[in-house]
């Protein structure tokens, strides 16, 4: 056994989860799809007095297509998120980072929740979140608060979640445009490992071709995913052609401050943030295009 | 010190098995040392090789990333769970066989069941898709092409 001793809980409901975590703060942890969680604890990086397992509370497992936007629970599966249609016509840019997000196997068992909760700078959902304004309801005894992506990402694998709160559901915003497109690509040494530099990006059209709202964001590039919301601003009343897109992208690249280790330098990285957002952007363009 | 055992029913290849487990037991490290299922092997232990998957609900996971405490009440099965119930080979073991889709047999297990899901969900996967099915599993030995040819093989076969 390569896990540190804990103690073990399977909660019934997300009321006793927060009871739970209210009972033993810190020393707690949730435990969602472990995708992340269990290889830190097998390696002993994270050694949580008590386990709270979350996986068979059905009510953080929803998938609801509304209007003006997607709800899931916290510990929806990433593998039904994926092969849902509905969901992707609505929120496409999620079901397109979601081909990026580890492998088969961790697809089948990882959550929305817990990857966006473990908060690494180079995972695609959190990207995705913070690039969308994703909006995170968060519960604890005392009960309920939602906070943006903007607030709810605080650093690397750090989040503004208190130790007494159990993220239960995410909105991700759709757009109403019916010429919208977005694009999500990354560079890592294998397809499924982690990214060096990951961007996302959606764009809406007019008839004419002029872009009516731009967004885009890198991973990988900081210390927790970014967005360029005022970069963006102002690729709106353009055609996004390649040039508007390039110094945009080279802006945002700018803006970035990675760090270097054994995969790639900050100065390559940099380098990559530029290449990743125009191509980005470029592609959602395409695609909103042809809508 | 003594470690809480948590009771688990789990139906592991169509059968159902019960134990008590401490809760930091693997899913993996219980299927081969307490119910002797040496098929699923341990490679990495910690989510990147793939050896350990096995199927939760039908779904390939890996086994090294689950706590067995956590197949309470779900159904698992494992590379022996693939055979026909006479113990001869499935067509996708077969296949492996035929293509030379192993040398050292390390990751044959993990082959399997990755594509074995595939197959049950997509009888007639490209290329590409084999690939992807198979992204998550090590081989240090074949370079995977052959691997890639016995899921074709028996995808072929199985339209038969």
């Amino acid at each position: 056994m390569k896990a540190a001793p804990f103690e073990y809980i399977r909660a019934a409901s997300v009321a006793e989860a927060c009871e739970l975590l209210r009972r033993h703060g810190d020393g707690a942890k949730l435990l969602a799809g472990g995708q992340s969680l269990v290889p830190m604890m097998a390696m002993r990086l994270v050694r949580p007095a008590w386990l709270i397992d979350i996986n068979e509370i059905a009510a953080l497992k929803l998938v609801s297509v509304e209007k003006d936007a997607v709800r899931t629970g916290a510990c929806t599966r990433q593998c039904l998120v994926e092969r849902d249609d509905a969901l992707a016509a609505k929120v496409p840019l999620l079901a397109q980072a979601l081909s990026w997000v580890g492998h088969v196997q961790t697809r089948n068992r990882g959550t929305i929740g817990g990857s966006l909760a473990h908060a690494d700078p180079c995972a695609e959902l959190p990207l995705v979140a913070q690039v969308l304004g994703a909006r995170m309801l968060l519960r604890s005894g005392s009960g309920t608060r939602t906070l943006e992506a903007e607030k709810f990402f605080s650093g690397p694998m750090a989040t503004s979640a208190r130790p007494d709160e159990c993220l239960e559901e995410i909105h991700w915003p759709a757009w109403s445009w019916r010429r919208t497109g977005s694009a999500f690509t990354e560079i890592s040494v294998r397809h499924g490992d982690f990214a060096m530099v990951a961007a996302a990006a959606q764009v809406a059209i007019d008839g004419a071709g002029r872009c009516v709202r731009a967004a885009f964001g890198l991973g990988g590039a900081g210390g927790t995913p970014l967005a360029f919301p005022k970069i963006a601003a102002r690729l709106v009343g353009t055609r996004l052609d390649d040039a508007a897109v390039k110094d945009a992208a080279h802006a945002a690249a700018t803006e970035t401050e990675p760090g270097s280790d054994l995969h790639a330098s900050a100065e390559y990285r940099r380098h990559l943030a530029g290449v990743l957002a125009a191509r980005a952007l470029r592609e959602a363009r395409e695609r909103a295009r042809t809508r | 010190m003594s470690e809480t055992l948590h009771a688990v029913s789990v139906e592991v290849n169509g059968k159902p098995r019960s134990a008590q487990v401490p809760a930091r037991l693997s899913l993996v490290d219980w299927l081969r040392e307490d119910l002797f299922l040496t098929g699923t092997h341990i490679g990495c232990e910690h989510g990147i090789c793939g050896a350990c998957s096995v199927m939760l609900d039908g779904e390939p996971v890996r086994a090294c990333l689950m706590y067995a405490v956590q197949a309470h009440g779900h159904r698992v099965t494992t590379v022996e769970g693939l055979a026909k119930p006479d113990g001869s080979m499935s067509v996708l073991q077969d296949s492996f066989c035929e293509t030379h889709g192993l040398q050292c047999g390390y990751c044959t297990p993990g082959m399997l069941i990755a594509s074995q899901g595939l197959l049950n969900s997509n009888p007639n996967p490209t290329e590409a898709q084999i690939r992807d099915a198979i992204g998550g599993n090590l081989c240090r030995c074949t370079g995977y092409q052959q691997i890639v040819e016995a899921v074709q093989l028996a995808a072929e076969k199985l339209k038969k």
